[in-house]
């Protein structure tokens, strides 16, 4: 079942490339994303909250016995709903690159590798494998942006991928000298995690630091963001939308699973950087994005100042069990929302580049009159991402503000001013790029045609199923949570 | 007194004599020179046959020589009065070096049209030094290493010249000097190791060592320990004694370049695991500390260097020093080894990865071979856009370009991998630390020739598509490095097995 999951698009990817040509590749594609998103919808149900431990276990250990490398996937509470979530952002990207003319095939079947790579990372137990999907990742990623991509594509997709190489040269190093830790041995992460007392090779701060740099290039944690506002404003929608939506959950996924759950007292003892870091991240971020011009790179720089709540959800680490625990469900909620709510920020500005031929807000403006449901739309995301009560960008914040009060009052406060300036930045960019009067360039625009419609739709029914009724995520993140926090208060 | 075990041992040397003369005499009575190509070709399944043999004699599959001379039994037989020695290790680089040159032969195909009338000299050349590089692997004695060691490096002279333009003499010349150079200062090593311990057979010398009946630690012995070294360093491409590679390799025929840069490696590789850790396996930490240092330049400058390249032989020629740097962790890896286990975990690494790394080089020289055989242009400029004119082509270029930057799923991936783990194992974090980040450099130069293979902005539109034999080479080490990256475990457990015969 995870195996099918994983491989499903890798397949598809094959047949693309090798046997198929033009719209069929675009329909195959099609076909794939759709049947692995109800294989991932399939995961997410079949997942049972109430037990804990690795469920859907498969495993493979003879992979690489020289290494004790093993074929080892299975899912928990912290990767189901992230699994889910790639589901849903692979059919998302399939069909807002409906429009995309130029080497269809070649396209596609780098897309649908994608979505193996990032599913990999979520579903993986043995660290090895984790890190091959970590790295098989950038492959795609470097042809999509550099060949598919706009403006300085080259040096977007060349800064992405250096940047994410480092990064994991860094968690490289980590692993091994965990791997050859007196004691540990295996590769196995949950039972990595759940030693106790373990003699490492290097002291566990510098094991937890080249963790944490690794994960935090890609979350990304200010300073090590620069790469994100070139490889979102450079790339195309697709890309972006897969890029803001679960490749940037990566790396606060590698942190819960990895830096909290290995190395418990450390995460701990570093919580009040990490808050600090975490508003630095949020306010920064914002600031920045009221400075943007550029649609994508506004949306670009608010997921910095979004992922910065990821951060803070974290440094709830500092106060008690039950504070950790909801800060940590909201960390792991702000993932899975931001990545509905910015997915369908990026359909967007995309829809409206692929008509307007322009992102410039300056250029645009009272369009949403010509264009209903563009305009409905990107309101709705936007207000979403403001974290408007009904949405799910409210739950996973205030679930965050909840846990990280309870440790750090004062960085709290200041988080709770970010919301203040996100909902000014979002709500100006929409006035000047859909409202206020019309532009007669723009009277001949038309609204989103059906299949356009389709990850817009898929993404909005997301959006209010968490809103309405979080506990449809919330539990089985929490049930995750629960174990990682198990054993190490 | 040669006796029959001795033949059967040196069969596939004897083998590779007699094809090197049948092809030359082929090559006098014939026009046909695809002809000479097919016999080179075909004629090394001889070679292999015989290893096979003596493969299966090691395994006891089989007993041929039991009626005429007894069993030949244990881990490894010596022969030729002790002066070679028939192992699994020998005889896992004499595969790599036969499958080298098999591939290399193909890829020769189209390019042999540049020098018609020496197609038989070239050939035969070629195996000549296969057959240095034969013996070198199994020398366990130090004037037969000499001889082998020369052997396989002087027909690569002539060959690096055999364009005879001007860049094409150059890099032969070059390449003497810097041969007979590095010659002299490997045998004035192997004069001060038999000076101080009265014997050139390497069990013997690390016997006397061991029982430390003086000398041992004296500063004439490891002055010789030094030189042995820089010899070596030179056969593998190491900084500080690669200065003859960008030239030679720029300049010298693309097959030739890449038989220097793959089988000619393995074989330096091979007889530095046999001398240090068969002979020397007490001074380990003298020279592993050595080899780390080495290794970081090499590993550093390589890839500094490789940036600037404009010239894509010359920027793999730096590549390829990179790569020995990567390689030569795993032979740091012994000073600090403390069980069996973790002391052949380091040169059955460099195994793996010379078996990948081969794999790799050779699958980006045939696909540059095909090109530049049709643009006529070695600069990285004339890869733009090729991706449409040659798909397969530059698929395998990219493909062994990612391999070369160990990017997952590729065995370049795994083979970094492996050495980086036992390097951890060992304690040398800061020179894995280092890899790694040799790694990121690398992905800079290597990533832009593939990205600029698949920009579609290239008005010439003529096919590049390669000639069968070729695209048979493309073919092989394609899937080769993607199957191995994905299911390392065959390799591995080989490489384990002809390490685990003659290291303490």
């Amino acid at each position: 079942m995870l195996s099918a999951t994983l491989f499903l698009p890798m397949v598809g990817a094959l047949i693309v490339a090798l046997f198929l040509r033009g719209s069929t590749a675009r329909l195959v594609a099609a076909v794939v994303v759709a049947g692995d998103f109800l294989l991932s919808v399939l995961v997410f149900m079949q997942f049972d909250k109430h037990q804990s431990g690795l469920q859907m276990v498969e495993r493979y250990t003879d992979w690489i016995p020289n290494l004790k490398i093993e074929y080892f996937l299975a899912v928990d509470g912290l990767s189901a709903p992230l699994v889910l979530l790639t589901g849903i952002l692979g059919v998302a990207a399939v069909f807002s690159s409906w429009s995309v003319k130029e080497r269809q095939k070649e396209y596609f079947a780098w897309l649908l590798l994608l979505q193996t790579a990032v599913m990999g990372v979520f579903l993986s137990q043995d660290f090895i494998l984790f890190f091959i999907f970590w790295e098989l990742e950038l492959i795609p990623m470097y042809f999509l942006i550099s060949i598919w991509g706009g403006g300085r594509k080259e040096y977007s997709a060349m800064k992405f991928v250096l940047f994410t190489f480092i990064g994991s040269a860094f968690m490289l190093v980590g692993i091994l000298a965990l791997f050859f830790s007196e004691g540990i041995g295996t590769f196995d992460m949950a039972s990595i995690a759940s030693m106790d007392t373990v003699d490492y090779l290097l002291p566990s701060q510098l094991l937890f630091l080249l963790f944490f740099i690794g994960f935090a290039v890609k979350l990304p944690v200010w300073p090590l963001h620069t790469w994100l506002p070139d490889a979102h404003t450079d790339a195309p929608t697709a890309v972006s939308v897969m890029l803001a939506g679960v490749l940037l959950k990566m790396g606060g996924y590698g942190l819960m699973r990895i830096n909290v759950s290995m190395f418990p007292e450390v995460a701990q003892s570093l919580s009040l950087l990490i808050g600090v870091l975490a508003i630095i991240n949020i306010i920064y971020g914002a600031m920045v994005t009221f400075r943007q011009t550029d649609l994508k790179r506004l949306i670009a720089f608010s997921s910095i100042s979004h992922m910065g709540y990821v951060l803070l959800g974290f440094s709830a680490l500092g106060g008690s069990i039950s504070a950790s625990s909801v800060g940590l469900t909201g960390a792991a909620m702000q993932m899975f929302t931001h990545g509905t709510i910015t997915g369908l920020l990026f359909v967007m500005v995309g829809l409206v580049y692929d008509r307007t031929h322009t992102r410039h807000i300056p250029d645009l403006g009272g369009m949403a009159s010509k264009m209903p449901f563009v305009g409905v739309s990107f309101v709705f995301a936007g207000l979403a991402s403001l974290g408007l009560p009904g949405t799910s960008g409210f739950v996973s914040e205030a679930m965050i503000f909840l846990g990280a009060f309870q440790a750090y009052k004062g960085l709290t406060i200041i988080g709770v001013v970010g919301i203040l300036i996100t909902a000014g930045y979002i709500l100006w960019a929409l006035q000047r790029s859909l409202f206020g009067p019309e532009i007669v360039r723009w009277n001949e625009l038309e609204d989103a045609s059906l299949v356009e419609k389709i990850a817009p739709c898929l993404l909005i029914i997301f959006i209010l199923m968490v809103g309405i009724y979080p506990s449809i995520i919330a539990d089985v993140f929490s049930s995750g949570v629960e174990q990682i926090l198990m054993g190490s208060f | 007194m040669m006796t029959i075990t001795d033949l059967y041992l040196i069969s596939p040397e004897i083998s590779l004599v007699i094809l090197a003369s049948l092809v030359i005499v082929l090559d006098l009575m014939t026009d046909r020179k695809s002809l000479v190509h097919s016999l080179t070709f075909l004629g090394l399944l001889a070679p292999l046959f015989a290893c096979i043999l003596l493969w299966g004699e090691l395994e006891s599959w089989w007993n041929l020589l039991s009626p005429v001379s007894g069993e030949i039994a244990g881990e490894s037989m010596p022969g030729m009065n002790q002066s070679i020695i028939v192992d699994r290790f020998s005889l896992f680089f004499k595969f790599l070096i036969l499958a080298s040159v098999g591939l290399v032969i193909l890829a020769s195909h189209e390019y042999i049209g540049k020098f018609r009338n020496y197609v038989g000299e070239y050939f035969s050349l070629i195996l000549l030094s296969t057959i240095g590089m034969m013996v070198l692997v199994s020398s366990v004695e130090l004037i037969t290493l000499y001889i082998a060691l020369e052997l396989s490096a002087l027909p690569l002279v002539a060959l690096s010249a055999f364009l005879g333009d001007s860049k094409s003499s150059e890099a032969g010349l070059k390449f003497l000097l810097l041969a007979a150079l590095s010659s002299a200062v490997l045998l004035y090593g192997l004069v001060l190791i038999f000076g101080v311990t009265g014997t050139t057979h390497l069990e013997l010398i690390s016997s006397q060592i061991v029982q430390g009946s003086g000398g041992e630690g004296s500063p004439i012995f490891l002055l010789g320990v030094t030189l042995l070294i820089a010899g070596f360093g030179f056969k593998i491409a190491t900084v500080p004694f690669q200065m003859w590679v960008p030239d030679v390799y720029e300049g010298s025929p693309t097959p030739i370049t890449a038989f220097l840069s793959v089988a000619s490696k393995a074989a330096g590789f091979a007889v530095i695991i046999r001398v240090f850790y068969g002979g020397l396996p007490s001074l380990a930490l003298d020279w592993a500390v050595l080899f780390g240092i080495l290794s970081a330049i090499s590993m550093t400058i390589g890839n500094l260097v490789a940036i600037s390249q404009v010239n894509i032989k010359r920027m793999l020629a730096y590549s390829t020093i990179a790569h020995a740097g990567y390689m030569m962790i795993g032979l740091a890896t012994a000073a600090s080894s403390t069980s069996a286990a973790e002391m052949i975990s380091g040169p059955s690494a460099i195994l793996f990865y010379l078996g990948g790394y081969a794999l790799t080089n050779l699958a980006a020289f045939a696909a540059i071979i095909a090109v530049t055989n049709r643009t006529g242009d070695e600069s990285i400029q004339g890869f733009w856009g090729i991706g449409r004119r040659a798909p397969f082509e530059a698929f395998v270029l990219a493909v062994s370009l990612i391999s070369l930057t160990g990017i997952p799923p590729t065995v370049g991936f795994m083979a970094k991998l492996f050495i980086f783990s036992s390097a951890v194992n060992a304690g040398l974090i800061w020179l894995v630390a280092l890899g790694l980040i040799n790694s990121v450099i690398s992905a800079y130069y290597y990533l832009r020739i593939v990205r600029s293979m698949y920009s579609s902005s290239s008005d010439d539109q003529v096919s590049l598509a390669a000639a069968f034999p070729t695209r048979l080479a493309l073919a092989v080490t394609a899937v080769g490095i993607l199957l191995i990256g994905i299911w390392p475990q065959g390799l591995m457990s080989v490489a384990d097995k002809a390490i685990l015969g003659f290291v303490p």
